[in-house]
């Protein structure tokens, strides 16, 4: 299988465990998009600089663009690449954000380490973080 | 100092979301058990999917700018550490919009309260 159809597919199979399997629904929540927004914005970044650099380079036969140039970076934007990375590697840091979350959910949801929960921030960050304390 | 490329990378992803920890009181390093528990078979699946890939070409990476500790299958390490560190620091970016958005994530205990809404079932 290329990379592309194996991309795919690993994104249909976490979103199936998320709905069907664990039933998160983390796809169905907020917090999760706004997270993956953060994500993915991080991913570009160093994605960017570990397939910009060539530290990770592909092979034709495996993406929808072409290989990785032996003798220079790859196109920043088009022939199936996004920031130097190849459109597959969103599919694959998808599948492996999404897996994370779901089990790190799932596990706190059987009890292991379920609180306490997350926050509040710092006091003296929440202005700048735009934090409005719990309604009573 | 080029060896370190790859886990420079690694580096500036652990650092850049360990003050979440700290500031945003994500609680995701102090709970290590269910972080293990949850990156554990993470690391397992894509460390299958990544000999996978690298038995059939999909890709190759530079012996120069990795640590040329290559385990077998032709797994560079940088890579295991990879799906190591980059859940670690989704689960971080997760709790750290929980801890400023107070958003129902799915794991609150049934009749508790979230933003004064009360949280009728965990499955939800």
């Amino acid at each position: 299988m290329t990379y592309t159809q194996l991309g795919l597919i690993g994104v249909i199979v976490v979103i199936a465990l998320d709905l069907f399997v664990f039933r998160t629904r983390l796809v169905r929540r907020r917090v999760f998009w706004v997270a993956y927004a953060i994500i993915i914005f991080f991913q570009l970044v160093t994605n960017g600089v570990l397939t910009g650099l060539r530290i990770v380079r592909y092979d034709d036969d495996a993406i929808i663009g072409s290989s990785t140039p032996t003798d220079g970076p790859p196109p920043f934007l088009g022939e199936g690449r996004i920031a130097f990375a190849p459109v597959e590697d969103l599919l694959f840091g998808f599948s492996l954000v999404l897996l994370t979350l779901v089990l790190w959910v799932w596990w706190g949801r059987r009890g292991v380490q379920r609180t306490a929960w997350s926050g509040p921030p710092v006091e003296s960050l929440r202005t700048v973080l735009g934090y409005q304390p719990p309604p009573e | 100092m080029s060896h370190l490329a790859y886990i420079g990378v690694l580096a500036f992803a652990l650092l850049g979301t360990a003050w979440l920890e700290v500031f945003l009181r994500t609680r995701v390093y102090s709970r290590w058990h269910r972080l293990s528990l949850a990156v554990a078979p993470v690391v397992v699946m894509f460390v299958m999917w990544d000999l996978y890939a690298i038995a059939q070409n999909h890709w190759t990476f530079d012996p120069e700018r990795t640590t040329g500790i290559v385990l077998p299958g032709g797994l560079p390490i940088d890579e295991v550490l990879f799906f190591i560190v980059i859940p670690i620091a989704s689960v971080l970016t997760l709790e750290a919009v929980r801890s400023v958005k107070r958003w129902e994530v799915g794991d609150e205990v049934p009749g508790t309260c979230v933003d004064g809404v009360r949280v009728s079932d965990g499955e939800r």
